[in-house]
């Protein structure tokens, strides 16, 4: 499903954030990226999603190498990948349902669809019950499931994660992982990038390790593919 | 990486299979059927963005009113500008029809020669028409019509000489015959002074043109200025808006889609200043129109101002809604490429 071939990443003026990287991911395997802020966690996933070319070296995303898709073509790769930020990025000026829905109205899909889609995946979250409140007026945890919704809904193949975790207490830390594990578990392909070690050693996963933009440990799956 | 995508679907028996969306670019390869709801569901997205962006400008009526009235005035002003040229050029066709030549006879032709002279003209196959208006006969008019009865009676003899008045046939009303007809009446009779009457008409007619390309240059010069502060006004609401954009392109929005609202909001912006602009125009009419009529009665003429008509209002119209649009497209494309998600880092 993802696969990184020697990428290197190096921002204008800073020093290199990824240094030679070479990894890959199974289809539905469920994987966390860990290391230090700032060991380039972040930009994995940015190349992942195209917010981010990489400066050397491959990234492969479902049998694509991403590196050909041209500007135009990004919004409808981004569509196939779920995308869950630390911040949730939410729209404050419009209700939770609105905001689930974003990715179903751009995708063009009938009112009526679209409803039973968003009701599903706030379902899938526990929040149906907010689907007609702004996301300002819920709690940190609640947002983050409302992003989770968000990036669900339109049942990509592919969920990646920065920090989904990073401003929540350990018990709700738990919860939103569980989540991700539920999506894992009908067959989506989860990278969760996180700094906390505690949480993850007790969820069992795989474990990529990044430090200072190095691959340190996990970079082969079970199946050693790639 | 195939062959696991295809165990991952099997994988997934709770949902139904999901394949990833065909870019639009592959949308060919779609049956009619499958487009036909893509296409209505989009239509809908139109309608949807139509009524959301005209909500938005209602929720801050003073800046729309205020973006409104600056492309109000904008249109009207070249609108109005051109209906003044358009009312002057109809006036002076009233005119133009009447493309009469007054031969001043000397003074010191006698009345038999000077019908002599007007007998020998009528012969002529550029002349339609001749008339021969004595002196006596014009001092008589002239002493009724002037109301300088008394004064005239003092003058020792009549001042005024005869006059011929020519009609040139109708197919040599043109400028150009009646101008080669005058100088061949100045050089046959002797005549002291050859009047066109069409010659003013013409400098009218010269000068219409010279007004009209000015109203010409005036009217790109506020279109543009339109574009701009469309344009202007979506650059604004874009920065308003930054958030939504950076996460609509996140999740995989188009630029078409991004762009939509904009181009919407320019397009209301456009609509409602045309109409802002026929109404200031109508208005300007209404308000001359009374004075006008008072004052073609007193020439004793029947004539009337012309509205801009059916056609020129809704030329007035379109002409906001393709400004509106142009300046929104424009501001838009160039302002949304600069919101790149992730380029924070």
């Amino acid at each position: 499903m993802i696969r990184f071939e020697t990428v290197f990443k190096r921002y204008p003026g800073s020093r290199e954030a990824l240094s030679g990287v070479s990894m890959s991911m199974d289809t539905g395997e469920m994987a966390f990226l860990t290391g230090r802020s700032g060991a380039g966690k972040s930009t994995m996933l940015k190349l992942i999603g195209l917010l981010e070319r990489p400066t050397r070296g491959q990234v492969i995303v479902n049998g694509r190498n991403i590196g050909g898709i041209k500007r135009r073509q990004i919004p409808a790769f981004r569509r196939q990948i779920g995308m869950v930020f630390q911040d949730h990025k939410l729209l404050n000026d419009r209700s939770v349902f609105d905001n689930v829905a974003l990715p179903l109205v751009i995708a063009g899909l009938g009112l009526k669809e679209s409803g039973k889609r968003v009701r599903a995946a706030l379902d899938q979250v526990g929040l149906l019950h907010t689907e007609k409140v702004r996301p300002m007026t819920l709690s940190t945890g609640e947002q983050q499931r409302v992003g989770i919704a968000r990036a669900v809904v339109s049942k990509p193949s592919l969920l990646i994660a920065d920090e989904p975790t990073g401003n929540l207490d350990p018990g709700l830390s738990l919860e939103i992982m569980r989540i991700f594990e539920r999506f894992n578990e009908v067959g989506t392909t989860v990278l969760i990038a996180s700094h906390d070690l505690h949480l993850i050693s007790q969820l069992g996963h795989r474990r990529i390790e990044l430090s200072e933009g190095r691959l340190t440990f996990g970079g082969e799956g079970e199946n050693g593919h790639g | 990486m195939a062959k696991p995508m295809a165990r991952a679907r099997k994988r997934k028996p709770t949902r139904p299979e999901r394949r990833p969306r065909p870019s639009r670019r592959n949308s060919g390869r779609r049956s009619a059927s499958a487009r036909l709801p893509r296409f209505t569901n989009l239509l809908i997205d139109h309608a949807r963005v139509l009524v959301a962006s005209l909500g938005r400008l209602a929720s801050q009526p003073l800046s729309t009113l205020m973006t409104v009235a600056v492309i109000g005035i904008a249109l009207a002003l070249p609108a109005g500008l051109q209906l003044l040229v358009a009312n002057v050029r109809a006036l002076s066709g009233h005119w133009q029809g009447a493309a009469e030549l007054s031969v001043y006879l000397q003074p010191d032709v006698e009345l038999t020669a000077a019908e002599k002279l007007a007998d020998g003209l009528r012969a002529d196959p550029w002349i339609a028409e001749v008339q021969l208006i004595s002196a006596d006969s014009a001092l008589a008019e002239f002493r009724e019509s002037s109301g300088f009865g008394d004064a005239l009676e003092a003058l020792p003899e009549n001042p005024l000489p005869h006059v011929i008045v020519v009609l040139p046939a109708a197919d040599r009303q043109s400028s150009e015959d009646v101008a080669t007809l005058r100088d061949k009446l100045e050089e046959d009779l002797p005549a002291e002074l050859v009047q066109a009457d069409t010659e003013w008409v013409a400098r009218l007619q010269a000068m219409l043109e010279v007004v009209r390309r000015v109203v010409l240059l005036a009217a790109v010069m506020l279109a543009v200025g339109v574009v701009i502060i469309v344009g202007n006004t979506i650059r604004l609401d874009i920065q308003n808006r930054r958030d939504e954009i950076e996460v609509t392109k996140l999740i995989g929005g188009t630029d078409a889609f991004i762009r939509r609202p904009f181009l919407y909001t320019g397009i209301w912006y456009g609509l409602m200043g045309g109409l802002l602009a026929l109404a200031l125009v109508a208005s300007s009419l209404w308000a001359l129109d009374e004075p006008i009529r008072r004052l073609s009665g007193l020439y004793g003429s029947g004539f009337r101002l012309q509205g801009p008509g059916f056609a020129g209002g809704v030329g007035l119209t379109l002409a906001g809604i393709v400004l509106g649009w142009l300046g929104s497209w424009a501001s838009a494309t160039r302002n949304m490429r600069r919101i790149e998600p992730g380029h924070e880092k």
